[in-house]
C-alpha cells in the first residue's frame, strides 16, 4: 500500500537568518542519506520538493465562477514543502520510515495513506 | 438452577470469553466490524443451545469455531454476488482449512496482546484507545462504556467508527511491535489501562456500577497483560498500584458522606484479598529489572497499606517516594502531591514552598483551574495557621470541585476556619455566617 509522506514545515523566511545557511545544508544532505536508505530498502516511489507558499496560486468556485487568487490554501506557520510516496507493507513501516525523516527535527511529517482501503 | 439465573451464567461465561475470542476472530480476518458481528451471532446460538445441549468443554473454542463459520457464510455471500465460482472455491478453501483448524486443537491461540497493541495504537487518539480497548478486550457494550463516560451512545459510536475505519484505512498492523518502539507501546497500553481504571475510581457523576465495571475492566486487563508479559516490571507494577487503590474503594467516603483522607480512612474497611494481591504483584514488579513510574506510585500505595495506624503514616519516606518520582515523570500532579506529603513530613512551610516553585514555571497557566492544587495548598496553609489565606484556598477548590463528597470534605473544612473564635477577622465571620 502507498503512503504519502507530506512534509510541513515553517518556511525559511521564518528561520533566522543567521541559522538559515546551515539548517539548509543540513538537512538537505540529511534528506539525500534518508532517500537512499529509502531507495535501497526499495520503498521509495516517488518525490516533490515543492517552492515557496509565494509561488502558489489558488482557485476556489464563488457561485458559478471559478476565481484565481494569489497564495495558498491557507496562511500557515508550517507550510506544505514537499511530499515523498512510499510503498509499505502497513502504518507501522511507514511511521518507521517517517520517524528516520530529517523534516522532523525541524518540523512536522503527515503520514497520510492512499485511498481505497477494503471495505 | 431458574431459568433465569441459568441464562445469566451463561452470560457471564460469554462475557469472560468474548475478548479473546474476538482477538482471535480479528487477528484471523482483520476486520473489527465483521468479526464483531460474527461474534454477536456465535453468542446469540450459544445462548439458545448451551442450556440443551449443556456448555462445551471450551467455551472459547467452541464460540471461535461458530463465529469463524458465520464469518465464512458472510465472505461467500459477499462474493457470490459479483464473481460465483471464484467465491465458491474461495468459500470452501477456507472452509476446509477453518474446519481443520477448529480440530486441530481446542485451545483459541490468545491474540489479545496483539490487539490490545492495536487498540492502544499511538496512531488513534487517546479517547479513541480507551473506547476500542473497553469496546473490544473488555467485552463492554457500546451503551456501558458510553454511559461511564458520560457520553451520548451516539458520540462513541461514531468515535468507534472513526477508529475501526482509520485502522482500516491506514492499515494499523495487527501485530506485537518490533523490539525499537516497544517502550514507547507498552506505555501507550498501560496508560490506557490506567485512564480507564482513573475514570471509574475518580468521583464523577456517573452511575456507579458504571464505574466500578471500568476498575473491574482495567484490572481484569491489567492481569492478562502481566501474564502475557511475565518479564515487565512496569505491568506487574500498574496491576499492583490498581489494586492497592481498589481495596481503598470503601473507605474512601464516611458514613457522612464526607471525603476521608488516605491516613484517617478506617482500615478495616480496606479489602484485605485486593491489598494482598496488589502487594504481590509490586514484589514481582521488584524483581524485575528497572525501576518505572507505575512503581514508584505502587510502592507509595503499598506504604500506606502497610501502616495499620493512619497516625503512623510514614511521611517522610513517602516524600521520598514523591521526590523520585516527579524525577521519574515531572507533572504538576506529583508535585502537589509530594508537596502534601513534604508538608507532612517538614512541616507545612516546606510543602508551601513545593508548591510556590509550580507557581512559575510552565504549568502556571493551567494550575489556576487544578483543583487538587488548591485543596493542598488550602490544607497546608491551615496546618500552617495561616487561616485567612487557607479560607480563600478552600473556597477556590470548592469552586473547581465535581465529587460530592470531597466538597463536603472541603466545606467541612472551610466552615472550620470561618466559624472558629477569630475576632480579629470580621470580614471572615460575616461571609461564614451566610452559609
Amino acid at each position: 500500500m502507498q503512503y504519502a509522506l507530506l512534509f510541513y514545515n515553517p518556511p525559511l523566511e521564518l528561520v533566522p537568518a543567521s541559522e538559515r545557511e546551515a539548517r539548509l545544508t543540513g538537512v538537505l544532505a540529511d534528506m539525500l542519506a534518508w532517500r537512499k536508505e529509502l531507495e535501497g530498502a526499495g520503498v521509495f516511489r516517488t518525490n516533490l520538493r515543492l517552492a515557496g507558499v509565494d509561488a502558489a496560486t489558488s482557485l476556489r468556485r464563488k457561485g458559478d465562477d471559478v476565481f484565481v487568487t494569489d497564495g495558498p490554501f491557507a496562511e500557515t506557520k508550517e507550510i506544505l514543502g514537499g511530499l515523498v510516496v512510499l510503498e509499505c507493507a502497513d502504518l507501522d513501516e511507514a511511521l518507521g520510515w517517517a520517524r528516520r525523516c530529517p523534516i522532523v527535527r525541524i518540523g512536522t511529517v503527515e503520514v497520510r495513506p492512499e485511498f481505497g482501503a477494503p471495505r | 438452577m431458574s431459568s433465569e439465573a441459568r441464562r445469566e451464567a451463561l452470560g457471564a461465561i460469554v462475557k469472560s470469553e468474548a475478548g479473546l475470542v474476538l482477538a482471535s476472530l480479528i487477528a484471523g480476518f482483520g476486520d473489527f466490524d465483521l468479526a464483531e458481528d460474527a461474534l454477536q451471532d456465535a453468542v446469540a446460538a450459544a445462548l439458545e443451545r448451551w442450556p440443551r445441549d449443556g456448555v462445551p468443554q471450551s467455551p472459547a473454542a467452541w464460540l471461535t469455531v461458530v463465529a469463524r463459520r458465520r464469518v465464512v457464510d458472510r465472505l461467500r455471500h459477499q462474493a457470490m454476488r459479483t464473481d460465483k465460482a471464484a467465491a465458491l472455491r474461495a468459500s470452501e478453501e477456507l472452509r476446509r482449512a477453518e474446519l481443520a483448524a477448529a480440530e486441530a486443537d481446542d485451545n483459541v491461540p490468545d491474540e489479545r496482546l496483539r490487539l490490545l497493541f492495536t487498540c492502544c495504537h499511538p496512531a488513534l487518539s487517546p479517547e479513541a484507545r480507551v473506547a476500542l480497548t473497553l469496546r473490544t478486550l473488555g467485552g463492554l457494550s457500546t451503551e456501558a462504556v458510553a454511559r461511564a463516560f458520560l457520553l451520548p451512545v451516539a458520540t462513541l459510536a461514531k468515535r468507534l467508527e472513526r477508529a475501526k475505519r482509520k485502522i482500516r484505512e491506514a492499515r494499523i498492523p495487527y501485530r506485537v511491535p518490533p523490539e525499537t518502539e516497544w517502550t514507547v507501546r507498552l506505555r501507550s497500553i498501560l496508560a490506557v489501562l490506567y485512564l480507564i481504571f482513573n475514570e471509574g475510581y475518580s468521583a464523577s457523576d456517573s452511575p456507579l456500577e458504571a464505574r466500578r465495571a471500568l476498575c473491574e475492566e482495567a484490572i481484569g486487563l491489567a492481569r492478562v497483560l502481566a501474564a502475557l508479559l511475565p518479564r515487565e516490571g512496569e505491568v506487574h507494577a500498574l496491576l499492583a498500584l490498581m489494586l492497592l487503590h481498589d481495596a481503598r474503594r470503601d473507605a474512601r467516603v464516611g458514613p457522612d458522606g464526607i471525603f476521608v483522607p488516605l491516613d484517617e480512612q478506617d482500615r478495616r474497611r480496606w479489602r484485605s484479598d485486593e491489598l494482598l494481591e496488589g502487594l504481590a504483584a509490586l514484589r514481582a514488579a521488584a524483581a524485575r529489572p528497572g525501576r518505572g513510574p507505575y512503581q514508584v506510585q505502587a510502592a507509595i500505595a503499598a506504604a500506606h497499606a502497610v501502616t495499620p495506624n493512619g497516625a503512623d503514616t510514614p511521611w517522610h519516606i513517602l516524600a521520598a517516594l514523591y521526590a523520585e518520582l516527579e524525577a521519574l515523570a515531572p507533572s504538576p500532579v506529583v508535585r502537589v502531591n509530594r508537596a502534601v506529603a513534604e508538608g507532612r513530613a517538614r512541616g507545612p512551610a516546606a510543602g508551601l514552598g513545593l508548591l510556590a516553585a509550580l507557581e512559575g514555571g510552565d504549568a502556571a497557566r493551567n494550575l489556576a483551574e487544578y483543583q487538587p492544587y488548591h485543596a493542598a495548598r488550602a490544607d497546608l496553609l491551615r496546618r500552617a495557621g495561616r487561616a485567612e489565606e487557607a479560607a480563600a484556598a478552600y473556597r477556590t477548590a470548592l469552586d473547581l470541585c465535581s465529587g460530592e463528597p470531597e466538597r463536603r470534605f472541603l466545606a467541612r473544612w472551610l466552615g472550620e476556619i470561618v466559624r472558629g473564635p477569630q475576632p480579629d477577622k470580621p470580614e471572615l465571620g460575616a461571609r461564614g455566617s451566610r452559609d
